[in-house]
């Protein structure tokens, strides 16, 4: 029997996730004997034509990471969704659109804009900005087309599984690999991480008051953090308790909150949402304006409540009226 | 009604109310024939307190333009505290949505009691004027790109349909 065909793609993200598939370390010769990776634009010279002239179906597996923003990124899902009986979401931004999901705070316009005219040390008299088409001397050269709204993969085609997190931690990725090679998967649509908040494998869950309540938010920067208590008890935006676990605790671990890379629980619709209402509810006080003062330390409750996952939001992005169109 | 009023923009307004005071108020309200606006659907809830953030936005994503809010005055809450801590989530979500362009107005938080039947029909006939003023808020839909069954496949991703090749 020919060994199952896998193949990986990055579409908008920063390289980490490849990383993350080398982090496999001796463990990745295991899955070389296993599959055949027949596409990794990464670290293998496969091309384009290649996928395209498999048939449909033939690959067995496709890890896909980042969110999809552009008509390029597009065509390519599109193509290996036809080719892959599976298709994972690898990582925050396939998953949930990660980093680069925070765009859809902007426009396309308005990036352009900012990256072509305003930035500090940027000259360009004859406001040059990417062109899709050019008629060069050569012949005609084309761009892709950069959308509008930056979309998770299973916006664009549908996704079997997600594996979590920025990037998806090693252990989960051993295991979503050998159960996919012995045919054990969950029911399709889930997450392959477990469906418990973060707290739960936290070290400094023994120090989480009964009792929750701060008169004060805190950001990193502003103090020495114990590196042993809660850091909700310590007044820190920690995420932990709305994120999924299966990371292995590794931002409380290094003295850091948690920032929702895992995603939510299955339970959960939008995550920023619980994140919010879940920070809101520590506040301890009854007085409006004291209210107000102590959220006011939430300095940018986008950012923070929704660094991961934007595009999942129900708001998708920043209110543009319906008729701008959505690419 | 004359041409004028009937290209007249209609605001829908989605309001939760507490059972103990501002449902109550709003029954009072119905059975002393006060009249109001009736762009308001009023969905009662057991308290402010139980207004998970999610159905804020979900009403909006739904096609609310506006969403109004009332729970018992400060120290009525029939849960004790119930309505502070609809307070401290109105008041971040307020935050969130004017980051996310979509007027802070839109969303309003009210005390009304039970013996205030005359406030909520104040209250919704401001809000309507108010967010008729602002206009329709039209989201775009999630799934635009492929004309798939709008956002719900897109958001509750744990129900994938079945047979995901396209």
């Amino acid at each position: 029997m020919s060994k199952p065909k896998v193949a990986f793609y990055w579409c908008a993200s920063c390289g980490g996730c490849e990383e993350a598939v080398v982090d496999l370390g001796p463990d990745i010769l295991k899955v070389v004997e296993a599959v055949d990776i027949v596409f990794w634009p990464v670290a293998l010279d496969f091309k384009r034509e290649d996928v395209e002239n498999m048939a449909d179906g033939e690959v067995a597996v496709s890890f896909i990471n980042g969110a999809v923003r552009s008509s390029e990124q597009c065509e390519m899902v599109e193509l290996l969704r036809r080719k892959s009986g599976l298709v994972v979401a690898f990582g925050s931004c396939a998953h949930m659109g990660g980093i680069p999901g925070l765009a859809n705070l902007f426009d396309r316009k308005a990036m352009f804009d900012e990256v072509y005219f305003n930035v500090p040390g940027v000259v360009n008299e004859e406001k040059i900005v990417p062109q899709e088409e050019y008629e060069a001397p050569e012949g005609m050269v084309t761009l892709p087309n950069l959308w509008n709204t930056v979309k998770t993969l299973d916006q664009v085609i549908p996704v079997d599984y997600y594996l979590p997190g920025c990037p998806p931690p090693v252990n989960l990725i051993v295991e979503a690999i050998t159960a996919i090679l012995k045919g054990k998967l969950p029911p399709r649509g889930s997450v392959l991480a477990p469906d418990i908040a973060l707290c739960d494998e936290c070290p400094r869950k023994e120090t989480k008051p009964e009792k929750m309540l701060q008169k004060e938010f805190k950001r990193p920067h502003e103090v020495m953090i114990d590196p042993e208590k809660c850091l909700l008890a310590q007044g820190l935006l920690c995420l932990g308790p709305i994120t999924r676990k299966g990371c292995g605790a590794a931002c409380t671990k290094a003295n850091m909150p948690c920032t929702g890379c895992m995603g939510p629980i299955s339970k959960v619709v939008d995550y920023g949402m619980k994140a919010l209402s879940a920070v809101a509810s520590l506040v301890d006080s009854n007085d409006e304006e004291e209210i107000e003062r102590i959220l006011s330390k939430v300095v940018d409750p986008v950012g923070t409540f929704y660094r991961y996952s934007l595009p999942t939001s129900l708001l998708h992005r920043h209110y543009q009226p319906a008729t701008q169109g959505g690419k | 009604m004359s041409d004028n009023d009937k290209k007249q923009f209609e605001p829908r307004i989605v309001a939760f109310f507490c059972n103990w005071c501002t449902y109550t108020a709003a029954d009072l309200a119905g059975t002393a024939r006060m009249t109001y606006s009736p762009n308001v659907r009023v969905i009662r809830v057991m308290c402010s307190g139980r207004l998970d953030p999610q159905f804020i936005l979900k009403a909006f994503r739904e096609g609310a333009d506006g969403v109004l809010i009332g729970g018992c005055h400060p120290g009525d809450c029939h849960y004790q505290e119930g309505n502070y801590k609809a307070l401290r989530r109105v008041t971040l979500l307020k935050r969130f949505l004017s980051m996310m362009g979509i007027e802070e107005e839109r969303l309003r938080l009210e005390w009304i009691a039970a013996s205030e039947g005359d406030k909520v029909q104040k209250v919704i006939n401001e809000m309507t004027e108010q967010v008729r003023k602002l206009g329709p808020l039209k989201l775009e839909p999630m799934s635009q790109l492929r004309g798939e069954e709008d956002m719900v496949a897109s958001v509750e991703k744990a129900v994938i349909a079945e047979g995901g090749v396209s």
